[in-house]
Formats: structure tokens, sequence, C-alpha cells
């Protein structure tokens, strides 16, 4: 079982053709994570980092040291796919190996060496009412000594039909978790905008430097997820404030107008973004250890438990934030700073020291999504970049610069671009979302919870 | 030494290139959008990407005639700039930010789709629509011909002289426009957008015009890099583009006629000139393998601008040819 396996399960029932691998998905695959291989794989890995050299005594990493490709065929409703040719070849188109999928629907192929390879499925080997879900071969490049997953997408047909009301739930519940997740990290980026008017544009990075920062502690540090993400929201906390003190308060003295300062943010989004590339490389990495991978059937939808402890955290967080935005001090004084900063000031509340609390809640948040979004679609270095066009649809429709409206926003986003892909595409469901920006904008500019006078 | 020569005659022919060109023309459009009139258009690269495609799809998908092609590009162009002003252009200026970022982005998602890929080809894009434009070329196109210490192939001159007339042309109008009534009206929207109200002008018109204007100019950038390249590729049109538009424009100085050209120039040869110049560091042993592999140069590039577009931001808002009251912009 491999990720077409995983995949399969999750997303039985919407395996749509933007999930082909060849295919430009929008988003990373969110399921080698659950591929029990290649936790396997990732297990002996650790175990022979710790010298105990029992590889060998696990079954199916007999060849751990060389390169191999492996694969399942599977879709939900046709269950395993036995007897399809897969043929692996050079670029050059130098052939490799041939091999069929066996009864449970596996292949392999060992390698020569590390390098690129193409798989290409023989499609006129798949049984009837089984179609690629998008086209027939896929470029894979292997690394020294990996056991490399191969998916190609293929589709049963089940996307099309019946079970409508069903996998509109699904739908649903997988929009709200991520809507939620938007919410939590768009909430810094709306008290910003209205503490300092700033349009943050590197908010994103905030998030990617979050799930970064929890990889390197998590797979590198061999600490477990949860204390990881922890620490990571200290550093993005620290992020959050290093931010205000080093650039954006000198420059709010220097009297730089907010236009400025946006194209400042744009520099500072492109170099934080490479830097995190430069250091992180391109690849994108699941977290190590973490467990619900198979999802669980609540009746009407199924939900991994990765993804449930998603929901559960973004509620708490949230709800943390609200009470605490509404009961204490400093909530209080972010919300007055927010809605008129002079008439903050001149009933003495210290500006200057609420937006450096507010930078920090916001790294701090930022970071804790960007953890959530790697653990459903793996850490990447531009994650966060593609998030926050949805962060500034959810902040937008929300209302810029108010707290609830960034959660109540993110939430409509969230829903909408996963409920959108019931009748576009999958991989073009974020257009979705940008279209319903652009759609608010013409009805209602100051957002659901906004005031008139914001927008003029 | 003799590697530094290179290195320079290299960065010299990346700033007379055509995607020197490309940026130039961008930074135009930029310029008289945010310079002149004060739109902040975050989505350039998409009326560019509109463009190349224009031609791309119109010859190789429709067969159409090339020239047809052009008419197309900058036809959707002009739709596109309308319909992301008519909702925005009422707006504060971030609003349009965000609506024409979020455009150019979710544009390329949709040209990259598996949905899209009977009009667009997907992720491996479109090729081989240029040949009737190298065909008018004076000189034969598959010839190379040494020029400044490079190597430069009859097609690629062909294209960098049609693009720097292009370029001049732009230029020109540009300076007979802002010297124009028009010129002077956007200017003052710029300046006090209330105060261009009062006298009663039409702000909202104004703004449209401007942000047409500038759309079409991109169009024509994407359109001479489409033609340079041979390809058009969604991906080629990374958000990226825009931002490193802004940056020649900023380099060189907003709101100056030859600014945004300068600036690109100056862009590209430096960012030619530390990729080359990196990767001959790296492979001389000069920088340890360890510190930076030559894979790494290319995200270097992008560090360097950001970092470049923030200190110029900071410290010298108005560029090199700029003057500072002009670029003193606050949002409204």
């Amino acid at each position: 079982m491999t990720n077409a396996a995983g995949r399969a399960r999750r997303h039985g029932r919407r395996p749509g053709p933007g999930r082909a691998p060849t295919g430009p998905a929008a988003r990373p695959r969110p399921d080698a994570r659950r591929s029990p291989l290649l936790r396997t794989l990732l297990r002996v890995l650790l175990v022979a980092a710790f010298g105990l050299g029992l590889a060998t005594f696990v079954p199916g990493i007999g060849q751990a040291a060389g390169e191999q490709l492996v694969g399942t065929l599977q879709t939900s409703r046709s269950g395993p796919i036995d007897g399809v040719q897969m043929t692996v070849t050079t670029p050059d188109g130098a052939r490799i190996g041939q091999v069929d999928t066996d009864a449970q629907g596996r292949w392999e192929v060992d390698l020569p060496g590390p390098g690129q390879y193409v798989v290409t499925l023989n499609s006129d080997d798949l049984p009837d009412g089984v179609v690629l879900a998008g086209e027939d071969s896929r470029t894979v490049t292997v690394e020294e000594g990996r056991r490399q997953a191969v998916v190609i997408g293929l589709s049963d047909g089940s996307r099309d039909g019946g079970g409508g009301s069903v996998r509109a739930v699904q739908l649903l519940v997988d929009g709200i978790r991520f809507g939620l997740l938007i919410a939590m990290c768009a909430v810094g980026l709306s008290l910003i905008f209205g503490t300092t008017g700033l349009t943050n544009f590197a908010h994103g990075e905030l998030v990617t430097i979050g799930a970064v920062v929890a990889w390197y502690i998590n797979v590198d540090g061999g600490v477990p997820l949860v204390p990881a993400a922890l620490i990571a929201m200290l550093v993005g906390a620290a992020v959050g404030a290093l931010n205000e003190l080093v650039l954006w308060r000198p420059l709010r003295r220097r009297g730089t107008g907010l236009i400025a300062a946006l194209v400042v943010s744009i520099g500072l989004s492109l170099l934080l973004r490479y830097l995190i590339q430069l250091f992180y490389g391109g690849r994108s990495n699941p977290y190590q250890g973490v467990g619900g991978g198979r999802a669980v059937d609540y009746g009407l939808f199924r939900l991994t438990n990765a993804d449930l402890t998603s929901i559960v955290v973004s509620v708490v967080v949230l709800v943390l934030v609200a009470v605490m935005l509404q009961r204490t001090k400093i909530g209080k004084a972010m919300r007055a700073v927010a809605d008129n900063r002079d008439l903050a000031a001149s009933s003495g509340i210290d500006v200057n020291r609420v937006i450096l609390v507010v930078w920090m809640m916001g790294g701090a948040l930022a970071a804790l999504g960007g953890v959530l979004l790697g653990l459903s679609d793996q850490v990447q270095w531009d994650m966060g970049f593609r998030l926050l066009l949805l962060m500034f649809a959810g902040v937008t429709l929300g209302g810029l610069g108010t707290a609830y409206g960034a959660l109540v926003g993110s939430l409509v986003v969230g829903v909408f671009v996963q409920m959108s892909t019931l009748v576009i595409p999958n991989d073009v469901k974020y257009v979705g979302g940008l279209l319903l920006l652009i759609v608010i904008l013409i009805i209602r500019p100051q957002g659901i919870l906004g005031s008139r006078v914001r927008v003029g | 030494m003799s590697e530094l020569i290179d290195a320079l005659a290299i960065a010299g022919k990346a700033a007379l290139g055509f995607q020197a060109i490309f940026f130039a023309l961008l930074a135009i459009g930029i310029n008289v959008q945010f310079g002149y009139t004060g739109l902040l258009n975050f989505g350039q690269i998409a009326f560019a990407m509109l463009g190349g495609f224009g031609i791309a799809i119109s010859v190789s998908k429709w067969g159409l005639d090339f020239w047809v092609g052009v008419a197309i590009g900058l036809a959707a162009a002009v739709v596109l700039a309308l319909l992301l002003g008519l909702p925005t252009l009422r707006l504060r200026a971030d609003y349009l930010a965000i609506v024409t970022i979020a455009t150019a982005e979710g544009l390329r998602l949709l040209f990259r789709s598996v949905s899209a890929t009977p009009v667009t080809n997907g992720t491996r894009g479109i090729s081989d629509f240029n040949g009737q434009f190298l065909e008018l070329a004076p000189w034969p196109t598959n010839e190379r011909y040494r020029l400044l210490g490079t190597s430069w192939s009859g097609g690629e001159l062909w294209v960098a002289l049609v693009g720097w007339l292009l370029v001049a042309l732009a230029c020109l109008l540009i300076w007979a426009l802002m010297r124009s009534p028009w010129g002077r009206v956007v200017r003052s929207i710029r300046e006090d957008e209330d105060a261009v109200r009062a006298l009663g002008k039409n702000v909202y018109v104004y703004k449209m015009q401007a942000l047409v204007f500038g759309g079409i100019l991109g169009a024509l950038g994407g359109m001479v890099y489409a033609v340079g390249t041979g390809s058009a590729i969604p991906d080629q049109y990374q958000n990226a583009n825009t931002f490193l538009a802004y940056a020649a424009l900023i380099l060189g100085g907003a709101a100056r006629v030859l600014g945004p050209v300068v600036g690109a120039m100056i862009l590209l040869f430096i960012l030619q000139f530390a990729d080359t110049g990196l990767r001959a560091l790296i492979d001389n042993g000069v920088i340890p393998e360890g510190l930076l592999t030559s894979t790494d140069v290319a995200q270097i590039r992008f560090v360097l601008v950001g970092l470049g577009l923030m200190l110029l931001l900071v410290f010298r808002p108005q560029g090199i040819f700029g003057d500072r009251r002009e670029v003193m912009l606050d949002a409204r």
C-alpha cells in the first residue's frame, strides 16, 4: 500500500483529475504521510540511524540500500488492480525495467542508482470503469538509497456519480478544517493591518517558518511533533517580534508611507521565501511519527485522526484568542488600537507595546497554522505564500482589520474552496476562492463585519 | 581575469536581450499605473501571460495569423484590466493590490491546470508559434553572430531589435502623454485624488485608463518574452516576476520616462553578473561547496532582489533618477 492506496481511502469519493500526479496539483499531495510503507521506511531509517542494524528483519525493506521505485494501483471502487504493465525508463528513453502489478496492486522496480526516471503505465491494461485521472507517465527524482513511491492518478468515476450529499458533508468538514487553519494564520494578519495599517505580504513566510522550524526539530532533532510545534510557536513569536522591532517600528518612526511599507513587505517576503528555499530545499516533506494515517468513519464523513486533531487544536486556540481579545486587558487594548489608534493612545494605552504583542501573537498563531498545514499537506518552502492569498481573501471577506472578521471570512473561504470542488476540478479550487474574493469586493467591499468608513 | 570579462559580457548580453525588454515593458506599464497614477498593480505578470498565451494559443491551437494573435493578446489584456478595475478602483489602494496579485496567481494556476490542458497544454506549455515573426527578419535567423564578446543567434538579435523599438515607442508615447493634460490629471490623482474630484474630473475613468494602458504594455512585454523564448509555459509567469519589475522600476526611478528602462537593464545586468560570477567562484572553489552549490544560485538571485527592494525603499525610494517629491506615496 502506498500513496495511491492512501489517497483512495481518504479521498475515496473524490479522486478528481486534480490528483493526477503529473498534473499541476494546486497544492502538494497530502497523502504520502499516510502511506504505511513510507512510515515503515521512515521508522526503519530511524532504527538504522540508531545503529541497531535491525533493518534487514523488517519485511519489505530488504534492499533498503539500493534505490527502488514502488507504487500501488488502487481505487476505492475497484480495489487493488493487478496485471497492469508499468515501465520505468530514464528520461532519454533507455529502459530500466518493466513489471506487472500483483494481486494487491503493488509493483516495484529496482534502479541502477539515484537520478531521474520516467514511470509509464500501460493504460490498456486498466479494467473497465477505471481511467487515468491525468497523464499515463510521471517523472520522478530518486535520491540516493530512497525507495521512491510513485503515484499515478486513477479515477473510477465515483467523483461524478452518486453519494452527492455525503460527499458534500465530507467536503464541508474538510472545508471547516481548512477554514479554521486559514483563520488561525489570518488573525495576526488582520490585527497587524488593524493596528498599524500595514498590508503585510510577508505574513505567509511566518507560516512557512513555523512549519519548517517544526520540521527540523521534529525530523532532524527527533522530537515529537507536539513539543516541536510549541517550540515553533515560540520561534514564530520571536520572528514576529523581530519583524516589528528591527523593521517596522523604525520604519514607522521614519514616517515611511503605507505603500512604501507594502512594497518593503513584498521585498521581505521574497527575501525570506528564497532564503527558506535555500536552506530547506524545494522538496516537500512530511512530519515524522504522526499517527492516525487511517481515516475514521463518522457516518456521513471520514476524518483522519490528524485532521481531527487539527480541527480541535484550531477551535481551542481560536476560542482562546477570542476570550483574550474580549476579556483581558491587552486584548481590549488591541481592539482599541485597531479601532482608533489615536484615541487609544490618548487614553493611555502604550500603542507600541500593543503592536509588539500583536506581532508576537500573529507570529505564534501563523507558526502553529503552518504546522497544521504541514500536517495535512506536507512542509514546503512556499506553502505560506500560497496560503497568503487565501488569507487575504478571508481577511477581506471578513473585513480588513477586524479580528473576528478574519475568523468568519477565513471559515467561509475555506468551506467555499473545498465545496467548490463539487462543481470544479480539484486543481483549480484556489481559483474559485480568489474569484470569491473579487465578487465580495464588488458586492460588499467592507466585508461581513467591517464598517463602511474603512474602505473609502 | 578572462572569466571576469566573460561574466561581464554575458551580463551585458542579458542587459540587452529580450529578457531585459520583457522587464522593461512590464516596468513601463507599472510606471504608468504606480509611478504616475498611484495604482498598485501586483498582477502585471498576468497581463504578460495573457499577451504571450494570446499569440501562442491563437497561432498553434486556432491556426490564426501571428498578428491576429497579437491583437487577441492585447484585447485579452484590456478585458482583464477592465475586470480588475471595475470592482477595485473605487476602493482604497491595497484592495487593488490584493485582487491583482490574487488574479495573477489564480490565472497561472488555471492555465497550468489539467482542465485547461486542451487549450494551454498545461504545465508543458505551447511552443512553435513564432515562425512567422522570425521570417520577417532581414538576416538569417539560425546563424550566430558575435557581438560584444558574446554569441547571438539571428533570431535573438531580431527579437531584441523589435523589442527595443517597442520600448522606445512606449517611452516616447509616455513622454508625450505625461506632458499632455491627461498626464497632469493622472499625476494629480496620485497626489490628491479628492482635489481632482473636486475639480470635476472623473477619477475612476482616468484610473481605469491608466490601468488598461499599463496592462497593454505588460501584454506587449509578455509577447516579447514568449517570442524570444519560443515557448509559452504557465510557470514562466510566476508572481515573482512582477516584483522583479517593481524592483527595476524603483531602482531606475518611478515617475521618470526612462527610469524603468534603465532600471530593467541594470537589474538584469546585476542578476546575470551575480549568477555567472557566483557559479564561476563556486566552480573554481573560491566559495566552498559546503557553503553554496551552483543549484543554490537561482535562489540567491531572488534573495538579492528582495533585499535590494527593501533597502531601496527604505533608503532611496526615488531610485537612481527619481524625484523624491514624486515618490512619497501613501495609501488612500
